[in-house]
């Protein structure tokens, strides 16, 4: 909302400048977001001149060469102006910039030579003084005078008058940021008054009153109304106007209008602008001659019924919208835009002057529908009272009549379910307890202050027991319902700048669940690890996922969510893995020469009906509200308020790495690069942190953008948990080189570390020495490293503290088909050293064991 | 005779102070204590001496031979630590080259840096942090929090809604009882806030309660400084007696740990559907330490001159949004507002970010450009 401030110091004129006006206003919560200042500077370099003689410029055919008298301006004489506009004449009273001058864009007049020929000032034309495009050519004072646009003037002013005594030249214009809650404040009025209660300053009356016109229904067979919607037309109000001389607004109208930024057309139009900027009640005219059969219909649009609009668009409508018709079809769209049909143009002498309300929210979901953003649908859209109803028409009738010559037709039509429930009811009263004020505020605020503030606000306060009983005025019946709102009023106004800063007497000691510390540890050895995080985004698409080579029937890709209105096809799915945005930003990465990358993410991953995605991992976490007690412990059984979202959602933790996984150096020349070892050495890592342990099974088709032979499922115990592998190479469109990815379900391996203990005891430690054995057992390529640590594990049992895999052999000596593990294992007992008689007998029956379970042969 | 020890001493003191290797040590041994050497021999010779002689002279001489000794044990000790100190000397690595094998440190996305110091200030301000769904039902995403049912917010413009394969559908809202509805209870949006947490925790845990929630959150935006997801930490504080003035402190508190000691903060007031009153919160511009101005006289970039930053929104919880919490199971009011009051605050991570770091384009955030990473976190 844009205020010219002078518009505004009309109504309410604190003896405050600019700064201090925004100060206040932003203070009590209508906030200025941006100071402009519209049209000219240096207004004393503005001056009426004379044009004494005027004739053609020798070298230019379009220019003319003025003597201009600018009086006690130049006394040494007139000034000679060099002038291109067509209807500059000798004897005209124009408006000139001398040197020094400013003009709306900035640049500075100065003397200059035009063809050779010294020009001394411009003379202007309305658009030059920001006044507004209207008139071609330069303006002409003695036209405005005759036509009585210049104000009470009733003779031309002298030459060398400022020209700021005349016209309206620049000043300053504050735009406003108005709140969802305040359309009253689209108005300068509803401005002035926020002004008013922010620093005492007088109110002037309103400008609405008195009213020319009159109730009462308009002389028969004029025009007719009716309204076949009264849900979202709660009032449709209109006046007639005949006699209507049609012509430009006055300068000081349309530098208002322009000042606003608006653009003035002609005195009906920039009447209907000029109420709407000054009440926050859009109007609009029709040509009553051009409305077909002399009545309008308000109706719901058809399904898909086809209007065209005033600029020339063809819109489809659908059965929430409302149009205006008349005999021959629609004529507007209710609250968007009029019709060109019976739009006032010239010619038109009558007008039919409507100023209706409308329900809000079908107003803005229209304009957004159909894309119609307009100053009237901005308002319209908030909700209007039916009252104001009545300013705009009123404010209007007076400025009809001064403007255009126009006479007003006795009567009034009032359509609509508003008029026909007896219009204004009483305003409804709320009690306001002087100790709730200081409850909420933490300071208090004397009872009198609340009722200043309450009553320069237009509410009407009684005094009562404990407080002040309040009535509130229409304007603010839709944001004014409760004793809080009220408390809010007082606030803002007294200042909430004021109040001191004070901390909850009663807080608690605050602290980080279990869950959400281990959460951050597994986050922090990632990023101990050498690994960047990313934040990717959680939309995806149909192409991404089909890039993954997932088929439709993939889990992945059929229990993506859709949304109904996504910004682009690219974010037209909720993501089901973090693959796509890991490779995103590897692709980024690579293409601008980064290609060795050590990336991870945490994120949500969601899926319909609860098994796809992370449900793989069989830990479907359905419900949210538990995610909202984890960090509250101990809670009390309430009524649930809602079902719940049915949704699937965890958290994922996705790690892409791809090139080399160290840099190159003067010691690693060439260092190794990722593969599926490397990321499961990083998921080693991360559970180790968490004290628990992964392990994999070999998974060879379950995920397409996995190589077959290098993928595996990722388990903590005998829970699923993710998967993990090298990229098929025909994933395709990140332009990558190969990639060793993972993901992981980040709350069931959070939960699964957790285990319900919060504290780790202290163990034992034995002092008795360990046994070390090598051992090398041949078995079958196919068998599982892992498979082997089991079996020896199992066999040996606790006297087994440890066994490392320390190589694998799979050459001619191991045998065809077979390959050979050798293993470092460290014996031990807590109580006792181990003779090596006990030693062998358990490496033996480790062998048989071997042998049973896996054929596997002892070697060296 | 024990002047002639002393001088057999005295020359080979100097003798073995003198020497240079542990050839020429073991040659003095030998000609000084040696088998041969004089000074053994006049030991030898001691009994043959008059009696009176034998108890001084064999003394000095023993004395004589036992400092020579262990002189030379000590000698040979210093020249071997100075010979091992010559050859480490030469075993010498170029200290400049870089460690090896490399050591590689990983960073936290800023928006996580960040995130996580924002928890941190709460939690030590005595909130407990909680997180909650990012697809929500409309419910809680917004009839919970009093919005009313033809709330523009709620509109298809300005809130995804995500296709409910069970319901049947509702494109562009829909009409109730005669009245225009944008969206129906049950229907799934993306969170557009995190407050419906706020609401879960005000049905799962009873008053009082002091809760942060950070999290994911989506609206239909895209442009320099809004993206269709961004991250949010709201807050809520419900108690007896909770009032503006501890929102004020607690902001307060808050703006100070993130931007330095000297901030302020001020309240300026505002319009939320789920607080009342409601204020937006500006924090001094740490730039120009809120004058608005540079040192040099310019203008404050950051803050436009202003010398106040806006970082957040916030007010006291409406009592509409406890009437909403749910009855107890013995029907007792979840929330009643005559007997809780609180406050509640929302706040953009990526908008303290971008402040705090001087970050110019939202977008940098999710690009996820290597060179972007490694400056944060």
């Amino acid at each position: 909302m844009r205020v010219p401030l002078a518009w505004l110091r009309e109504y309410c004129d604190p003896a405050l400048d600019v700064r201090a006006i925004e100060e206040r206003l932003t203070m009590t919560g209508t906030k200025v977001e941006a100071i402009h200042h519209h049209g000219v500077r240096a207004p004393e370099r503005f001056r009426v001149g004379r044009v004494i003689s005027c004739e053609r410029h020798p070298d230019a055919e379009r220019l003319s060469v003025c003597q201009v008298d600018l009086g006690e301006e130049r006394p040494e004489g007139p000034a000679t102006i060099v002038c291109g506009a067509p209807n500059v004449a000798a004897g005209q009273t124009v408006a000139v910039a001398c040197p020094g001058a400013i003009m709306p864009d900035g640049t500075e007049i100065r003397r200059a030579k035009l063809r050779g020929i010294a020009s001394e000032g411009m003379i202007l034309a309305e658009q030059e003084l920001g006044i507004g495009a209207g008139r071609d050519g330069i303006l002409v004072l003695d036209e405005l005078l005759q036509a009585g646009q210049l104000g009470d003037r009733t003779a031309l002013p002298e030459p060398g008058t400022p020209l700021a005594e005349v016209l309206p030249l620049g000043g300053e214009v504050i735009e406003l940021e108005i709140t969802s809650n305040r359309p009253d404040c689209l108005g300068v009025y509803g401005v002035a008054r926020e002004l008013h209660a922010a620093t005492g300053a007088p109110l002037a009356p309103v400008p609405w009153e008195p009213d020319p016109g009159s109730a009462g229904a308009l002389p028969d067979g004029l025009t007719e109304i009716t309204v076949e919607c009264p849900d979202l037309c709660p009032r449709f109000t209109a006046r007639v106007f005949e006699n209507i001389t049609l012509a430009q607004s006055p300068p000081w109208l349309k530098a208002r209008l322009s000042a606003a930024g608006q653009r003035p057309i002609n005195n009906v139009v920039d009447i209907t602008n000029y109420v709407m900027l000054l009440t926050g009640q859009p109007l609009h005219a029709f040509d009553l001659d051009r409305v077909a059969g002399g009545r309008l219909v308000v109706r719901r649009a058809r399904e898909g019924e086809h209007v065209q609009t005033l600029d020339g668009q063809t819109r489809t409508l659908d059965t929430q919208m409302v149009l205006i018709e008349d005999a021959e079809g629609p004529t507007s769209i209710a609250g968007l835009m009029g019709g060109a049909r019976s739009e006032v143009q010239d010619g038109t002498t009558r007008v039919l002057m409507e100023v209706a309300t409308w329900n809000g929210p079908s107003i803005h979901r229209a304009s957004w529908a159909l894309g119609l953003r307009s100053e009237a649908s901005a308002r319209f859209e908030k909700g209007l009272p039916p009252e104001q109803c009545d300013h705009a028409q009123a404010l209007a009738t007076r400025l009809m009549i001064e403007l255009c010559g126009a006479r007003v037709v006795e009567g009034t039509i009032d359509a609509g379910p508003w008029a026909a429930q007896g219009g204004a009811s009483a305003p409804p009263r709320i009690h306001l307890r002087e100790a709730r004020v200081q409850a909420i505020l933490g300071v208090s605020i004397p009872r009198e202050r609340q009722r200043e503030i309450l009553d320069a606000l237009d509410f009407q306060t009684d005094d009562a027991d404990d407080g002040l009983d309040v009535a509130v005025p229409p304007l603010r019946r839709a944001d004014v319902t409760r004793e809080a709102d009220l408390i809010e009023e007082v606030a803002r106004i007294d200042g909430v700048e004021k109040l001191p800063a004070t901390l909850p007497r009663r807080r608690p000691a605050g602290r980080l669940s279990q869950t959400q510390r281990l959460r951050r540890r597994a986050v922090d050895a990632l990023v101990g690890r050498g690994l960047y995080e990313t934040v990717g985004w959680t939309f995806t698409s149909p192409t991404t996922l089909e890039r993954l080579r997932l088929g439709p029937q993939d889990p992945l890709r059929a229990e993506a969510l859709e949304l109904e209105n996504p910004l682009s096809e690219e974010h037209a799915l909720l993501r089901t893995t973090l693959l796509g945005s890991l490779l995103d930003s590897a692709a980024h990465n690579a293409a601008r020469g980064r290609a060795d990358l050590a990336l991870f993410e945490v994120g949500t991953v969601f899926a319909a009906g609860g098994h796809a995605a992370g449900a793989r991992s069989g830990t479907s976490k359905n419900d949210p509200a538990a995610r909202a007690r984890e960090g509250l412990g101990q809670t009390t059984a309430h009524k649930r308020g809602a079902r719940d979202t049915g949704v699937h959602e965890h958290r994922a933790l996705g790690v892409l790495l791809s090139g080399r996984l160290a840099p190159v150096t003067w010691r690693t020349p060439d260092p190794p690069h990722a593969d599926l070892y490397a990321v499961k050495g990083v998921l080693e890592a991360l559970a180790e942190a968490l004290r628990t342990e992964v392990s994999c099974r070999a998974l060879a088709d379950a995920h397409p953008f996995l190589h077959p032979g290098r993928a595996a499922e990722v388990f903590v115990g005998e829970q699923p948990l993710g998967w993990l592998g090298e990229l098929h190479p025909l994933v395709q469109g990140w332009e990558l080189t190969g990639a060793a990815v993972a993901e992981i379900d980040l709350d069931a391996l959070v939960a699964a570390a957790d285990g319900g203990a919060e504290t780790h005891r202290y163990r034992e430690f034995t002092e008795f020495p360990v046994a070390l054995r090598d051992l090398a057992v041949s078995v079958a390529d196919s068998v599982p490293s892992d498979e082997v640590v089991k079996v020896i594990r199992a066999a040996i049992g606790s006297l087994l503290a440890d066994v490392q895999v320390f190589d694998v052999y799979t050459g001619e000596q191991a045998g065809p088909g077979n390959k050979s593990i050798a293993m470092h294992l460290r014996l031990q007992a807590p109580d006792r050293t181990l003779t090596d008689h006990e030693v062998q007998g358990l490496i033996d029956r480790a062998l048989r064991s071997l042998l049973a379970e896996l054929g596997g042969a002892y070697r060296a | 005779m024990t002047e002639r020890i002393e001088q057999l001493r005295a020359e080979a003191h100097d003798a073995i102070l003198a020497a240079q290797s542990g050839e020429a040590l073991e040659e003095l041994r030998v000609r000084y204590l040696g088998r041969k050497a004089e000074l053994p021999q006049i030991l030898r010779g001691v009994r043959e001496l008059a009696p009176e002689q034998r108890g001084p002279v064999g003394k000095a001489a023993n004395v004589a031979r036992q400092q020579l000794e262990a002189l030379i044990d000590e000698r040979t000790a210093q020249l071997d630590a100075e010979r091992l100190q010559r050859s480490l000397r030469d075993d010498r690595l170029d200290v400049t080259l870089p460690g090896a094998p490399p050591q590689p440190v990983g960073r936290l996305h800023v928006l996580t840096a960040t995130w996580r110091e924002l928890e941190d200030i709460f939690v030590g301000l005595g909130f407990t942090v909680l997180e909650g769904p990012e697809v929500e039902t409309v419910h809680y995403n917004f009839d919970a929090l009093n919005h009313d049912p033809t709330h523009p917010a709620r509109a298809r413009t300005d809130t995804f809604y995500v296709r409910d394969r069970a319901a049947r559908e509702h494109p562009g809202g829909g009409e109730q009882d005669g009245k225009l509805v944008l969206g129906q209870p049950h229907e799934l949006v993306l969170r557009t806030h995190t407050s419906p947490v706020q609401v879960r925790a005000m049905e799962a845990h009873p008053p009082p309660l002091y809760v942060v929630i950070p999290g994911r959150v989506y609206r239909p935006d895209n442009d320099a400084t809004h993206t269709p997801q961004f991250h949010q930490v709201e807050g809520l504080a419900v108690d007896e007696d909770i009032t503006l003035a501890d929102l004020k402190g607690t902001l307060l508190a808050f703006a100070r740990a993130v931007f330095g000691e000297q901030r302020d903060v001020r309240l300026r007031p505002h319009f939320f559907p789920f607080t009342e009153p409601s204020v937006e919160v500006d924090v001094s511009c740490f730039h120009c330490s809120g004058k608005g101005f540079l040192a040099d006289g310019a203008r404050c970039y950051l803050c436009k001159g202003e010398g106040w930053l806006e970082i957040l929104g916030a007010g006291e919880v409406d009592p509409n949004v406890y009437s909403l919490v749910p009855p107890t199971e013995d029907n007792a009011p979840g929330y009643d507002p005559e007997r809780v009051q609180g406050f509640a605050w929302g706040m953009g991570i990526e908008r303290i970010a971008m402040l705090k770091h001087g970050i110019p384009d939202l977008r940098l955030c999710y690009e996820n450009d290597v060179r972007f990473l490694e400056q944060f976190g």
